[in-house]
């Protein structure tokens, strides 16, 4: 599993470098974002934008990495292409993540 | 003889038409890789981007229930997936020897409750869920120590 982070002063960017979450990586996936994600700041900003592919065992993967973290850290999402969108939108799961269409978005949006 | 000019066949873009089949054993990067190779399959043959991945997707969960479910504790089985593309119409049979449904009937999907605090979140359950979302009927039969899920898309 591919995943690289960047710290800056407000969030941690994690970013995801397969083009696939699906069942073949979901335990690897949440056992390393388990890694990326054990300290640092309270933000955490994933970056999907080179992944074209989620299945519902990715999709649970993401649901457990955020909710490994600490009750007052966050985990939001950047750069979902159009299935992983769909995905999300399918599931409600948007509405349990802050979704944004890029990284510099994210960082952009006020804190809270 | 009357006058009328012969008419002419109408330009119409070719008629989308395939029929295959693969065999492999239910693994998780068996399914990957096999299910990937189907859908690319599909787009060469005409099926649009964003619904041969709904039905990338939709295969996928298929055929995962297989490995962690059908085949739950013991050593992987095969997995058959036909696949009959007829014009407007994809069928997809997947065909296993592992456990039956439980219920004998597929399971109803219904959308996971997210009304709840961030630690009961589900983690799982979505499956049966996208596959019901994208797929235009579903049908279960147990036959002889056999599963078949018949699957449709509608294109």
């Amino acid at each position: 599993m591919n995943l690289n982070s960047i710290e800056t002063d407000k969030a941690r960017i994690v970013t995801v470098g397969v083009d696939r979450i699906d069942a073949a990586v979901a335990i690897r996936f949440k056992e390393q974002m388990r890694r990326e994600t054990a300290a640092g700041p309270d933000r955490i900003i994933l970056d999907l934008s080179k992944v074209d592919f989620i299945d519902s065992s990715g999709l649970g993967a993401i649901v457990a990495s955020m909710k490994q973290l600490e009750a007052h850290r966050r985990l939001d999402l950047a750069g979902l292409r159009p299935m992983v969108s769909k995905v999300f939108r399918l599931t409600r799961m948007d509405t349990v993540f802050r979704l944004y269409a890029s990284i510099d978005d994210a960082m952009a949006a006020p804190a809270g | 003889m009357n006058g009328a000019a012969p008419s002419q066949p109408r330009p119409t873009a070719p008629v989308m038409r395939d029929s295959f089949s693969v065999t492999f054993l239910a693994s998780e990067t068996e399914a990957r890789e096999r299910v990937c190779a189907v859908a690319q399959r599909l787009r060469r043959a005409g099926i649009a981007t964003e619904r041969a991945g709904e039905i990338e997707l939709t295969l996928a969960e298929a055929v995962n229930n297989v490995v962690e479910h059908a085949y739950a504790g013991a050593a992987p089985g095969p997995v058959r997936l036909c696949c009959d593309l007829d014009g407007r119409r994809l069928g997809v049979r997947i065909c296993d020897l592992g456990l039956a449904l439980p219920e004998g009937r597929p399971p109803r999907g219904k959308a996971a409750d997210l009304s709840c605090p961030r630690a009961d979140l589900p983690e799982g359950g979505f499956g049966w869920f996208l596959i019901r979302a994208f797929a235009s009927s579903v049908r279960y039969d147990r036959c002889r120590g056999r599963n078949v899920l018949a699957l449709r898309f509608d294109l």
